[in-house]
């Protein structure tokens, strides 16, 4: 296969690209016969995800292989070989033990002028650990699917577009070049169009899909424009040609390679929910939970995180990213702005999903923060340990409302005092929120600090403090939520739940219809009978069913352990080890070293945390308890109070800015303005010349033809009435003599033309 | 230039008028044997096409092919040069593709006032004038063959057309004709120009860089009215929402899918080779335009409350990308174009065929009626979703090989436009145009949104067959609209191969790319490597 000389890299890291085609293969199966299967498809969904997962795992162990076996001296530089059907395999070999290079593997797209486009596999540490990071979470979401959506009218659309949504994330984690990167975003743009509006018979539901997309759509101007940049900077759309030509950089058209990355982050800002096109995420919430837990874990939203890791050069000299005496940068300012405002809205959603949303937002914000102060492996981590504990929170959510709040996911009535019943949900929740907040020794504690610290060590002070203020916020609106979902009193659907009271079921039935409930109104009612619901585990029997709750324990387990990969405190660095080779060096870039771990230097930062956990908790205690006292309604009350609230309500207005003034006068006043020109001035100039020949060919007949021609001949009435018949067209708008008319005027022009220049 | 089988594309070119002669002697009555003629003849004439498309040499497609020459009209030195290489190829094959599915689609859908032989007849006369049109090597005959398209085009939107047909047809007849005019002026300065020797457009490509620049710019000038009111090219465009709108559903896919290209086509392979010294000084206005034209559509397309107006108007933005990508004088600026050519046709045709079937359906194709077509008639409804995304460029449907490289391509632009100081301003309309694809899926997702999504509106709620949990099989059916059904037989056929073709183009766009780059490249070589 190989041509001599060439060793093969390993047949995981060869064959990687089947990792996003099995995925998108299973998308046109189940399509096309999965409603005929006994499980409408999802079994192909699920056996794609774990014929993916299966893969990647042999891709990680054969890229840590490789990493820690460094390649034999003397094979230097690139070595490329044909592989038959075009395909080309081009293997980098290092000298140095420590550098690895990717393994590309790629065919011949499409030439066009001189552009040759491939499609392939670019596989490194940092792709390895997204393939299998969303492999893993695609296949727990899809089995959780099993029960989620069980008997949805549209089960088996559902799985396809989920299956496809993976492959798209697939697809551009792989990604060669930007083409393809191109290709992977676009079919997730697609999907979460699918999804997130997959209950359309709602307006709310296709607005807030019709609402993710555009958003999107707005960012992804900037990737295009990028990448049509990066064209003219570099001459090629490789991925790995841009990113070695960035970190060696010394062309003087730096301003463009600038503009490159200002251009393609603004696609991130789209893409990843940051300030300030970060409106869609919540609304997001309306598709089904599931697709909640898929999209804002490891796929869609991280994919803008993900350009700025792949292309970090590009960022980090187009940014001038460490540069000395650099106090901030674009990227920097943005994902700090994002942590604040959106831990800030967090704080006033009822609903347990949006909370969750927002936290999202914030987290994005802090893996912008990190790559934008030069925490590349932070970043990148934080990725991946977000990942597992967020998906484990959606899930959780997902779990108490198909279980323990009769499909509703408000937290002030139909919540409450869930955490006896539901052991399970309750525990992971637990720890996810644990790992979320940052509390020592759990996941997120290592990657949020390695982020935090470098923000400190690497001069950026300001951002040090946005850093350690947002993760009290952090832990303060997650107990805010913990203790509204499962402490104090049962209420609504939970109330219902928690008593089993026959009595108290009616009401809250009464009072809380699953239609009135715009985020989950997806018509759950036709298969409320319990007879539908599978086995509970065997220690938690008021729990969810075992799709829903095995996929939580798993997630649960890696919120904690996942941290352990890279764990500074602890003096691991293998997480680092194993990606580092991705992060791109050059004369032109150099990325400063994560800073060394110290206790000291967490301390503020942890002791923020425990403020925030404690001030929080005793806040709610007093306004959501039983107790009366002064600051429950403290917003009705005090003005500047309420006004703060209210601001925050209104998502700091930025919505009714984005639709009320932008997106509706363009579609309102904007475009009628248009039309009407159209309609009125070019339109009426065209009816102007056109009436105006018309009448010119009346006078011509009526005057000169009639009058003058017709007269000198002194013709009889036969000759008359001849002429009339022939010339009638005129007056009644036929065709043939206005072309005539016209040919004739052009004939003259020809003449006129032909003699002013021979 | 490659002289084999002479015979083939004149064969390929005039097999459609042997078939209406056929169909002169049937009977007016006989209507099944008429259309069944007529299919026959188109089947067979793409029968012609695939030969064609078989025996085309792809390692040479820069050349012209088959390539026949005949003395014609000796006075005025006319010739009958036909050939065909990698830009005609694809075009002159969808045409053939276009019109026998457009005439399958047309075996149960004759609109009103019926007459099915005379209507396929203009349908077979309008194929032989399109392919002509993509085969023509002689201007004279470029031109006879690009005015043969006016007249069938005409009656069809003047006869089968909507309440307003007269004034359209009238205005897209006048329109064209006024273009047309100026056209052959510009054709006939160019002969003058180079000595009276041939029309002959080889001949022309070699000798047009004789001519004088100012002169060239002003021949060029001709040349640019009668493409750009076909293409239809901002402002110039206000012929075609009147005529799509008016137009029968054939005559729509056959205006969209065809005879739109007949102007880009006209620029790629006559204005630009014979005039490359007026082209250059030509394409920053023509990106200006062309990007106005993506902006000015979608916008028009956002203050539509008509569904085939809405795509009419649509058609004006996308042209503008295609018009963008030749105004960068880039392989591949054209590329994009040629690409977008092809891909427009396939995914607008598509778009008109649905809103066709939809009007037959409602009888209305106003979007505040319509409402939940998903539910009424899944299948249509989810072939609309997916025309409306592979038309606002979603990768991996063909839409997208048309604008995304037309962008690559206008941020780097020739190398002439470059020393012409021009690079600032292709760069401002790269971001310009990149703003027309969020509009494209703003104006797009917002009609799928009203007319597909919610549930049906009132007026229509009895008579959808679509899902069986949700359809509201109240009896009170109201006969007028019971004909409500999901995609019929004739439908699918028409339209499964225009389907596949979007997906295949998207997934594999070196097909086509493949076919037309080397020609493309020979092309702009003249403009300074890429």
């Amino acid at each position: 296969m190989f041509a001599a000389g060439t060793e093969s890299a390993g047949w995981f890291l060869e064959h990687a690209w089947l990792i996003p085609l099995i995925p998108a293969v299973a998308f046109f199966l189940i399509i096309g016969v999965g409603k005929r299967l006994p499980r409408g498809g999802s079994e192909i969904g699920i056996a794609s995800m774990l014929a993916s997962l299966v893969i990647a795992a042999g891709t990680a162990y054969q890229w840590i292989q490789r990493v820690d076996a460094p390649v034999a001296e003397g094979e230097l530089g690139l070595s490329r070989a044909s592989a038959g059907f075009g395909r080309v395999v081009s293997e980098k070999v290092a000298t140095e033990g420590h550098e690895v290079l990717p393994v590309i593997n790629s065919w011949n797209w499409f030439d066009i002028g001189g552009l040759k486009v491939s499609i392939g596999s670019h596989i490194d540490g940092l792709a390895v650990t997204l393939l299998l990071l969303v492999a893993f979470i695609s296949t727990l979401v899809q089995i959780y699917s099993t029960e989620y959506v069980r008997g949805d009218r549209r089960y088996t659309h559902f799985f396809a577009s989920i299956t496809l949504f993976s492959a798209g994330m697939l697809t551009m984690v792989l990604a060669p070049n930007m083409v393809q990167f191109i290709l992977g975003w676009e079919i997730m743009g697609l999907c979460s169009f699918l999804l997130i509006g997959h209950w359309w018979e709602q307006k709310a539901n296709s607005e807030a899909a019709l609402k993710a997309f555009w958003t999107v759509r707005v960012g992804d101007m900037g990737l295009l424009v990028g990448t049509a940049a990066l064209l003219s900077v570099f001459g090629t759309l490789e991925i790995s040609e841009i990113n070695e030509k960035a970190a060696n950089f010394a062309g003087d058209n730096k301003g463009m390679l600038m503009f490159a990355a200002v251009a393609l982050f603004i696609a991130c800002i789209g893409k990843s929910g940051q300030f300030p096109l970060h409106t869609w995420l919540p609304d997001a919430m309306a598709g089904p939970t599931p697709v909640s837990s898929l999209l804002h874990s490891s796929t869609m939203v991280v994919a803008g995180v993900f350009l700025v890791a792949r292309l970090y050069p590009v960022f980090h000299v187009g940014l001038d990213i460490n540069i000395a005496g650099q106090d901030f940068n674009l990227i920097a300012v943005i994902g700090g702005i994002t942590i604040l405002i959106a831990a800030g809205l967090a704080f006033v959603q009822d609903d347990i999903k949006k909370v969750l949303a927002y936290s999202t937002v914030s987290q994005l914000g802090y893996m912008m923060l990190g790559l934008g102060v030069g925490a590349w492996t932070g970043a990148v981590f934080h990725i991946f340990t977000h990942a597992f504990f967020k998906c484990a929170l959606f899930l959780c959510a997902g779990s108490i409302a198909h279980t323990g709040s009769h499909h509703s996911f408000d937290m002030k009535t139909d919540m409450g005092g869930l955490r006896k019943k539901m052991p399970v949900t309750f525990g992971v929740w637990m720890v996810s929120t644990a790992a979320l907040c940052g509390v020592p020794f759990f996941s997120g504690f290592f990657s949020k600090d390695e982020i935090i610290d470098s923000a400190k060590y690497n001069d950026y002070k300001l951002f040090y403090f946005v850093a350690i203020i947002g993760a009290a916020m952090t832990a303060a609106y997650m107990t805010r939520a913990t203790y509204l979902t499962f402490f104090g009193k049962a209420r609504g659907g939970a109330a219902h739940f928690v008593h089993g009271d026959d009595a108290l079921a009616t009401n809250a039935h009464d009072a809380h219809t699953v239609d009135a409930h715009a985020a989950d109104a997806h018509g759950h009612d036709d298969h409320h009978a319990p007879a539908h619901h599978s086995a509970p585990l065997p220690f938690a029997k008021s729990d969810s069913s075992w799709q829903i709750t095995i996929p939580l324990i798993i997630l649960g387990v890696l919120a904690v352990v996942s941290g352990y990969l890279n764990a500074p405190a602890l003096g691991i660095h293998w997480f680092e080890h194993m990606t580092e080779s991705s992060i791109g060096s050059g004369t032109a870039m150099s990325v400063p070293p994560p800073p060394k771990f110290t206790w000291a230097a967490a301390a503020p930062g942890l002791l923020l945390v425990a403020l925030g956990f404690v001030v929080s908790l005793a806040l709610c205690k007093a306004v959501f308890g039983e107790k009366k006292n002064a600051l429950q309604g403290l917003t009705q009350r005090n003005v500047l109070l309420g006004a703060g609230h209210k601001f925050l309500v209104n998502k700091y207005y930025l919505d009714a800015l984005y639709e009320k003034v932008i997106v509706h006068s363009i579609a309102h006043p904007i475009s009628r303005v248009v039309y009407w020109t159209n309609q009125n001035i070019l339109d009426g100039m065209v009816n102007a010349v056109g009436k105006g020949g018309k009448r010119s060919g009346e006078f011509v007949y009526k005057y000169l033809d009639q009058g003058l021609v017709d007269g000198a001949v002194n013709g009889s009435g036969a000759t008359a009435r001849g002429a009339g018949t022939a010339l009638q067209p005129v007056q009644s708008g036929k065709v043939n003599l206005y072309g005539a008319l016209l040919f004739g005027a052009a004939a003259v022009g020809a003449l006129v033309l032909v003699l002013v220049n021979s | 230039m490659i002289q084999d089988q002479q015979w083939l594309l004149s064969v390929g070119v005039f097999l459609p008028l042997v078939g209406v002669l056929v169909m002169l002697f049937i009977p007016k009555k006989d209507e099944a044997t008429a259309k069944g003629v007529a299919i026959i003849t188109a089947a067979a004439t793409l029968a012609v096409g695939l030969y064609t498309l078989f025996k085309f040499d792809y390692d040479q497609s820069e050349k012209l092919q088959f390539f026949t020459t005949n003395s014609w009209i000796k006075p005025i030195k006319a010739t009958y040069t036909m050939g065909l290489d990698g830009i005609s190829l694809p075009m002159y094959i969808l045409s053939m593709i276009i019109t026998l599915l457009v005439m399958i689609y047309s075996w149960d859908h004759v609109p009103n006032p019926g007459n099915a032989k005379a209507f396929f007849i203009l349908m077979l006369v309008l194929q032989t004038g399109m392919a002509g049109t993509f085969v023509a090597q002689d201007l004279i005959l470029f031109f006879v063959f690009f005015e043969v398209v006016l007249l069938p085009m005409y009656f069809m939107i003047g006869v089968w057309g909507g309440e307003n047909r007269q004034y359209a047809s009238l205005k897209f007849f006048l329109y064209t004709m006024f273009g047309s005019a100026l056209m052959l002026v510009a054709f006939i300065a160019l002969f003058i120009n180079t000595g009276s020797v041939s029309f002959s457009i080889p001949y022309l490509i070699e000798n047009g860089s004789s001519i004088a620049k100012n002169t060239a710019i002003w021949i060029f000038a001709g040349m640019f009215i009668g493409f750009a009111v076909k293409v239809p090219m901002f402002p110039f465009h206000t012929w075609l929402p009147d005529a799509h709108t008016q137009a029968p559903t054939q005559g729509s896919v056959i205006l969209a899918a065809i005879l739109l290209k007949l102007g880009t086509y006209g620029f790629i392979r006559i204005a630009l080779p014979i005039l490359p010294q007026a082209a250059e000084k030509w394409a920053p206005a023509i990106g200006v335009l062309a990007v106005i034209g993506i902006i000015y559509g979608s916008l028009g397309c956002l203050a539509q409350t008509d569904m085939k107006r809405l795509i009419a108007f649509s058609s004006v933005a996308h042209m503008g990308f295609v018009m963008l990508g030749i105004s960068t004088l880039t392989p591949l600026g054209i590329n994009a174009a040629l690409f977008g050519m092809v891909a427009h046709g396939l995914i607008t045709g598509m778009l008109f065929f649905v809103a066709g079937s939809i009007k037959e359906r409602y009888h209305t194709l106003e979007i505040k009626r319509l409402s939940g077509m998903l539910l009424q008639m899944p299948r249509m409804g989810w072939i609309l979703g997916f025309c409306a995304m592979a038309s606002l460029g979603l990768p991996g449907l063909a839409g997208f090989w048309g604008e995304f490289p037309a962008i690559l391509a206008s941020w780097s632009p020739a190398e002439v436009l470059v020393a012409n100081g021009h690079q600032t301003l292709f760069r401002a309309l790269t971001i310009v145009a990149a703003l027309g694809t969020v509009l494209a899926a703003g104006y797009l997702l917002w009609l799928y949104q009203r007319t597909a999504f919610g549930e049906p509106s009132a007026e229509f709620a009895g008579a959808g067959h679509g899902h069986d949990d949700h359809g509201h099989h109240d009896h009170g059916h109201d006969d007028h609209h019971s004909d409500i059904h999901d995609v019929s037989k004739f439908e699918w056929i028409a339209w499964t191969p225009l389907l596949i073709a979007i997906v295949v183009f998207g997934v594999v766009p070196s097909l086509m790319f493949k076919v037309m780059d080397p020609a493309v490249q020979q092309l702009a070589s003249v403009f300074g490597g890429k």
